[in-house]
């Protein structure tokens, strides 16, 4: 018996039971959780949730919510992606190893773990407050400064992911382009990017899916709106914030709206990630 | 010869039309905007309800909290602030602001100790402070056994839940321990958050109550309606005139009847430990709060018909939702005071 | 044929189209450039404000705010040293539990599971990073703090504390230095550091099992293949060659985690008990600088208010010096391997 051999082979046998345990943990819990918010808010969980708008009562459904909170991710996500991705490419591709390159790449692991309320207040004194002074008070809360709060959050979620999957991407490929003489911006544009794919709209749905859950910083930039609302520059709810009010509510009939919002909000999350998984698997890059 | 197809510019056309009507819809019912205190949530998105069909104004209120809610009124974000402490008379001057009550609630501490029911054991102000100060520990402590000759009470140890976070309710509260116990004003003294001697912090009375009725033998505080919604057992306190009373809303109306509101400047008196035969000693009021020459006279205007007629017609949405609507003297004052302070 | 056709040369589309590339690249780097800058302002913008909103607290208190663990809004005295403790212990927790948990998901998804199970056990732990921070929040307080307190944490304090309920320590409490007083707790309740920190690791593992996976499928096929050619398991390629490859980008996915798990605020503010006082014991309750600020904040005024924005800034400084602690590790690990 080779004694050495054996041991490798217990090593192995033993990593792929572990890991197939770290996966039913991960998996465990998420059944746990996803159960209980179905089972706390199944009784809310019906056709007026989507086609109501919030009421103090049992009456009350959740649509000007969703609908803000589709209108505000949009302008986050909107704003944070396009900003976040060149960011990323200028990192990677042109400061790789530069010493300003490696600051603001240290910087924006700074901003990554930035307390979401206290983007929330910066962005009440830099848009809100100037706002109701610009327009004599008409325009105060807006969506847009909601999902300008939420960009900041997901700003460096998508440059840090942006970063690291061009810097995966093999130099065969630049070196090959840069040979044919292509310029450095459309081998960044057309080639490097459409390589990284993947990573990028991983590094997107992530910074989309810690968004759509945070209340904290739309407390003070979009402030809420019992009523429907469809222009950013309004006040607008959101699903976050109206489940955290709801949460602190006495009565039990909010409490099981604040469940069923949060499952609305998880599913919303899981078919956006299907559905890009699904558009990016039809054309797979292959890494060889 | 060069064509123009019609259809992509009478479809941009419409297009402009459909986006530009969205921003015109929110422009022709006047929307008012309040914020502050958690308090009056429930009672302001009633009212609120009930005003919007009756008119078509939208009044958006949201609880950010008290502080939260007199910043903004003073950085005019909002059109009215609601607090459920209120504002000094320097602050209300150097700002232009009025304030005035709009609704009466109570708190109540909670208990959980096996086979004690809700009602069932009683308290005065000494003791409780006692109790939150860490100085009685156990329930079988012969202080709390002298209020309550006939009920048996464990030798368990007492756990006190407060409030992690800032909040009103803990303001009326301290408030109430500082004016029964020297030891608490001194020590202790009143706040929104204060540094409590001994205790666990919940979260909101959601949290607190969550708490009560998890941990054996544990006391708190919270809202009204949160100890009846949630079947906690309250307790009986002893108020100023001696009597024992529980909360309910006559004791609590008592209170705010017999509080002196005439002679408070601005409406600015606290009404714990009231000193009415059957008031309960923690009642509160909440305050709302708005610029004298308003910023935006449109919107003051909705506003000031709002609070009227939440105050003249909606005290039966008040009481459904545990609230003690504001005595009727109480009102006229309240509005003789818009009258004489508030530019229209 | 006019000679007037052969004066655009060959060369002269050529200097035009390079003449014009060149602008192009100007422009890109210029665009690409200033959104760095962006990110860069946008750091400073927040950190400045908390560091102008704290401005007073700093100025009354000094460096004593730092080392400080008093909390006391009815006198206006405030110290940093018990929220910046919690924001530290719980982030070490969360990532102690996630990164190998992480790492055995990833491993797992590339390397053991059957191409038809990948999709959707990606997507599952993927919609762990969508449930909402509140929701974490709720449950943990109103489920798997109660389900701790019951079964989990008398186990603890009777094995490993140093306050069991029976009075008698266990041998592990007596001759194993620390233990007892990581594992002593008399709170009767679930609500605690070691809880906050499970929560955060939940929450962290979709963020860095993602990234991990995600890098794990750059890795170049034909390294792989040399490695099982020469007679590796799969667990010796995945810890020998796909995770050395792939180093700087787990990193890269782990500082993803560590950022959301420092500055979480819904999730830790439920089950983190709030206590403003420091503990030793991992199952007492505490504060992070985020629960901190988000309990307080609406209701603070003053210096208050100026003691919240001073413990945000501190939450930035906490972090700059994690992760160049971070950094310089990685580069002296870097400089071994000759790089």
């Amino acid at each position: 018996m080779n004694s050495p051999y054996l041991r490798r082979r217990i090593t192995n046998a033993l990593a792929m039971v572990l890991s197939t345990l770290a996966t039913l943990i991960g998996l465990a819990f998420l059944a746990w959780i996803l159960w209980e918010t179905l089972r706390q808010g199944i009784s809310a969980l019906d056709l007026k949730l989507f086609t109501k708008v919030t009421a103090y009562g049992e009456d009350g459904g959740l649509l000007n919510s969703m609908v803000g909170s589709l209108v505000i991710n949009f302008i986050g996500i909107g704003i944070a992606t396009p900003i976040g991705v060149l960011a990323g490419t200028w990192l990677a591709e042109y400061a790789n190893r530069t010493r300003l390159g490696e600051s603001i790449r240290f910087l924006n692991d700074i901003l990554l773990s930035a307390p979401s309320i206290v983007m929330g207040l910066f962005v009440y004194t830099i848009i809100v407050l100037p706002s109701t002074a610009l327009t004599h008070g008409s325009t105060t809360f807006s969506g847009f400064a909601g999902g300008v709060a939420l960009a900041l959050i997901a700003l460096p979620v998508i440059v840090r992911t942006t970063d690291e999957m061009l810097r995966l991407v093999p130099s065969t490929l630049r070196e090959a382009a840069l040979s044919l003489g292509v310029p450095q911006w459309k081998l960044t544009l057309q080639i490097l990017i459409r390589a990284a794919r993947s990573g990028i709209i991983t590094g997107v749905l992530l910074a989309l899916a810690r968004i759509s859950g945070e209340t904290a910083p739309l407390l003070f930039t979009s402030f809420g709106n019992n009523y429907m609302a469809i222009n950013p520059m309004d006040k607008m709810s959101s699903l976050p914030q109206i489940i955290y009010q709801y949460a602190n509510d006495p009565g039990d009939a909010m409490h099981a709206l604040a469940w069923a919002g949060a499952f609305v909000i998880t599913m919303f999350v899981l078919l956006l990630s299907l559905a890009s998984r699904l558009i990016l698997s039809r054309t797979k890059v292959s890494h060889d | 010869m060069l064509t123009i197809n019609k259809l992509p510019l009478r479809f941009a056309a419409v297009a402009t039309l459909a986006v530009a009507s969205t921003f015109g819809v929110a422009a022709h019912a006047t929307d008012i905007t309040g914020a502050g205190s958690s308090f009056v949530y429930p009672v302001m998105s009633k009212w609120s309800a009930a005003y919007a069909e009756k008119t078509g104004h939208h009044l958006n209120y949201q609880s950010v909290g008290s502080g939260a809610g007199i910043a903004q009124i003073k950085e005019g974000t909002i059109d009215f602030g609601a607090s459920d402490a209120p504002m000094k008379a320097e602050d209300l001057q150097k700002y232009g602001l009025g304030q005035f009550p709009i609704v009466v609630g109570g708190i109540v501490p909670v208990v959980n100790i096996a086979g004690v029911q809700a009602g069932q054991i009683k308290l005065d102000g000494t003791t409780l402070a006692d109790i939150f100060l860490g100085k009685i520990t156990h329930w079988n402590d012969p202080k709390i056994a002298a209020l309550n000759a006939g009920l048996s009470l464990p030798a368990g140890k007492i756990t006190v839940v407060h409030r992690s976070d800032g909040s009103g309710t803990s303001f009326n509260f301290t408030n109430y321990l500082s004016k029964v116990s020297n030891e608490w004003a001194t020590k202790v003294k009143f706040g929104t958050a204060v540094e409590w001697p001994t205790g666990v912090g919940g979260k909101g009375n959601e949290g607190v109550s969550q708490y009560v009725r998890q941990i054996k033998g544990s006391i708190g505080y919270v809202e009204y309606a949160y100890a009846v919604k949630n079947k906690i057992s309250w307790v009986d306190l002893k108020n100023a005139a001696g009597n024992v009373v529980s909360p309910t809303a006559a004791s609590f109306a008592a209170a705010a009847a017999t509080a002196d509101w005439a002679s408070a400047k601005d409406f600015n008196l606290i009404m714990t430990n009231a000193p009415g035969d059957q008031a309960w000693p923690i009642t509160a009021t909440t305050w709302v709060i708005m610029y004298k020459s308003p910023k935006n006279a449109g919107n003051s205007k909705v506003a000031f018909d709002f609070f009227k007629s939440a105050l003249e017609q909606g005290q039966q949405a008040a009481s459904e939702l545990d609230y003690v609507p504001l005595p009727t003297t109480l009102v006229s004052q309240i509005e003789a005071y818009w009258a004489s302070e508030f530019k229209h | 044929m006019p000679a007037i056709e052969t004066a655009i040369s060959t060369t002269d589309i050529l200097e035009q189209r390079s003449r014009r590339d060149a602008r192009h690249e100007r422009l890109f780097r210029w665009v690409l450039k200033g959104c760095a800058l962006i990110v860069l302002a946008s750091l400073l913008g927040a950190a400045g404000a908390t560091l102008w909103g704290g401005r007073d607290a700093f100025g009354t208190f000094g460096w004593h705010f730092l080392v400080s663990s008093e909390w006391d809004p009815g006198n206006d005295v405030y110290g940093a040293m018990v929220p910046v403790y919690g924001t530290v212990v719980t982030s070490f927790i969360a990532l102690l539990i996630a990164v190998p948990i992480s790492f055995g998901i990833a491993v797992y998804l590339s390397e053991v599971a059957p191409a038809w199970l990948r999709t959707p056990v990606a997507s599952a732990i993927e919609l762990l990073a969508g449930i909402p921070s509140i929701i974490y929040g709720m449950w943990g307080l109103f489920i798997f703090a109660p389900f701790f307190a019951d079964h989990i944490k008398p186990w603890l304090t009777s094995n490993l504390g140093n306050k069991p309920d029976d009075g008698k320590l266990s041998w592990v409490a007596e001759h194993v230095p620390f233990v007892g007083k990581l594992f002593g707790s008399d709170y009767p309740f679930g609500a605690s550091i070691l809880v906050a920190g499970i929560v955060l690791a939940i929450m962290i593992i979709p963020f860095i099992s993602s990234v991990m996976r995600e890098v794990f499928q750059t890795v170049p096929t034909r390294l792989k293949e040399s490695a099982y050619a020469l007679g590796s398991s799969t667990w010796e390629v995945s810890w020998d060659i796909v995770l050395p490859y792939t180093r700087s980008a787990v990193i890269g996915g782990i500082f993803l985690g560590l950022g959301r798990a420092l500055g979480e605020t819904m999730a830790v503010t439920f089950v983190l008990g709030n206590a403003m006082h420091l503990s030793a014991s991992l199952l007492d309750p505490g504060a992070s600088i985020a629960s901190t600020i988000a309990n307080q904040f609406s209701e603070a005024a003053g210096l208050q208010k100026s003691a919240l924005m001073a413990l945000a800034f501190l939450l930035f400084v906490v972090t700059f010096f994690v992760l160049l602690i971070a950094r310089l590790m990685l580069r002296r690990l870097a400089s071994k391997e000759g790089r």
